[in-house]
């Protein structure tokens, strides 16, 4: 059974989900919302109109000085100083030996770059971080005094657009750009972690709750509803998007994750190269790979994946996707097995097939890139 | 819950009428696994010892075994799930029972508890 919450620390929005009613658990000592109407109800809002969410529990991490983009560009993997003011960039941190410290959104704002971590590495992220600078740059963690409200699903524009005065059709796809909202001051964002159109929002903790129950009024008309960290992550996975300490971590490099898209070997020296390099030109025995079940089943993490009966690797996330109405997942599995895979279930095995992600190809976020 | 049901430890209630019972997960359960998905039925005729697996229920984010709180023999399931696994959701007592089972004669119905024991335990 689901643990019920003990969680110590609360977000600016810990008593809008009580007073919803929503069943919260501990996430890695944050008391979050897993689910208000139930998780395939959720998804499918997302999917057909707009949802909102709390992911205030993400952590930002701020560097600033003239040699801010030198560290940013040493402690990432992507190509950092390519990003043009009110751009934002997906991104991962390596350690030396290429395994990854954590996946983040970069924000390139004027004299400064907004590093956004996951909760669930935030104090690691701010040590490993604070241990790889030099020179003229200064780091502060933004965290406690930052709410991130995420707005996403196809009436996400027209939501928004409601409660600010912008013209949003002109925020492009991981843009920022600094927008009021009740009269203060927010940083807004066209990202998002569902496959969907949307918004991400970034704005004081005293403000949060009001731009929660401003959006809930702005968008009653395509039924508007939060929704918690349940769906949030059957979306993410819908997506084949990678969750850090599910299907990357520190043993994992980019390059048996599939990310080696966003490591640019050649953009100059940063921490971790020479290990991807190295591994990326002898290989990976293993690969990150989608799979979809062709039987009745929901694959879970570590359940081991099999070809022809023989062991081939674990999987490292699994769910039910409403979208698809079959059980889909992720896990390592060999490079030499074939297409035709097995999950092993309490005993018993389930066919599935190997699929390259995403899952769900009909979101709204294709038509934004 | 349900006047007249009789509720385990592990989340099961039971019709007890004569030797049959009807068996089924609680309407509590229900709630905090949310939306089911798929469940596994046993089969028919299968003899049951207290404490064995009687099906396993998966919902999107959980999996969740339902045990035998008594000795018996599955006489009849509830195909229905099948076909519509929310019927559980929607009503865990009554329409979404799981299976039918013969109470063997030696069987001890002792340790289960009333619907306001159930309710007890469940707030512990």
């Amino acid at each position: 059974m689901i643990p019920t919450a003990t969680a110590e620390r609360r977000t600016a929005l810990y008593e809008r989900h009580v007073a919803a009613g929503a069943k919260m658990v501990d996430f890695f000592g944050w008391a979050m919302p897993m689910s208000y109407r139930g998780i395939v109800a959720e998804v499918d809002r997302v999917r057909q109109t707009v949802g909102i969410f709390d992911v205030s529990h993400m952590g930002q991490l701020v560097l600033r000085g003239p040699d801010a983009l030198a560290a940013v560009e040493r402690l990432t993997t992507n190509r950092a100083e390519s990003l043009k003011e009110g751009r934002v960039q997906y991104t991962i941190m390596c350690y030396e030996d290429g395994g990854i410290v954590d996946d983040v959104l970069v924000y390139r704002l004027p004299e400064r770059y907004m590093l956004v971590v996951n909760a669930s590495n935030c104090e690691k992220d701010l040590d490993w971080i604070r241990s790889n600078i030099s020179g003229d740059v200064v780091l502060e963690d933004h965290s406690d005094h930052t709410q991130l409200v995420a707005i996403q699903g196809p009436k996400s524009e027209d939501v928004l657009g409601r409660i600010v005065e912008a013209d949003l059709s002109a925020v492009g796809f991981y843009r920022a750009v600094r927008l009021d909202i009740l009269g203060a001051k927010t940083l807004v964002s066209r990202t998002g972690y569902t496959g969907e159109d949307g918004f991400e929002i970034y704005c004081a903790n005293e403000l949060a709750p009001r731009v929660w129950d401003a959006l809930l009024s702005a968008g009653s008309e395509w039924g508007v509803e939060p929704i918690g960290l349940g769906a949030r992550d059957t979306l993410r996975l819908e997506m084949g998007y990678h969750l850090y300490g599910q299907d990357i971590d520190a043993t994992r490099t980019p390059v048996e994750a599939g990310l080696s898209w966003v490591v640019k070997k050649d953009k100059g020296d940063f921490i971790g190269r020479e290990a991807i390099v190295a591994r990326a030109e002898e290989g990976s025995a293993e690969r990150l790979t989608g799979f979809e079940l062709e039987g009745r089943g929901v694959p879970r993490t570590g359940q081991r994946i099999l070809a022809g009966g023989e062991e081939v690797g674990a999987v490292t996330s699994g769910t039910y996707s409403p979208s698809l109405e079959k059980g889909i997942g992720l896990g390592y599995v060999s490079v030499v097995a074939g297409d035709e895979l097995e999950i092993e279930m309490r005993g018993r095995t389930v066919p599935a097939r190997r699929v390259k992600p995403p899952f769900y190809r009909d979101g709204s976020v294709r038509r934004r890139k | 819950m349900s006047e007249g049901l009789k509720y385990s430890e592990t989340h099961e209630w039971l019709k007890i009428e004569g030797e049959e019972a009807t068996l089924g997960l609680t309407d509590y359960a229900q709630g905090e696994l949310g939306d089911i998905v798929f469940v596994e039925l046993p089969a028919v005729g299968q003899v049951l010892a207290p404490g064995d697996v009687l099906t396993t229920i998966e919902s999107v984010k959980s999996v969740s075994e339902l045990y035998a709180p008594v000795a018996g023999e599955v006489t009849d399931v509830n195909t229905a799930l099948d076909a519509d696994p929310a019927i559980l959701n929607k009503n865990a007592e009554g329409e979404g029972w799981i299976l039918k089972m013969k109470i063997a004669p030696d069987a001890d119905v002792s340790g289960l508890m009333t619907a306001e024991q159930y309710e007890a335990h469940t707030k512990g």
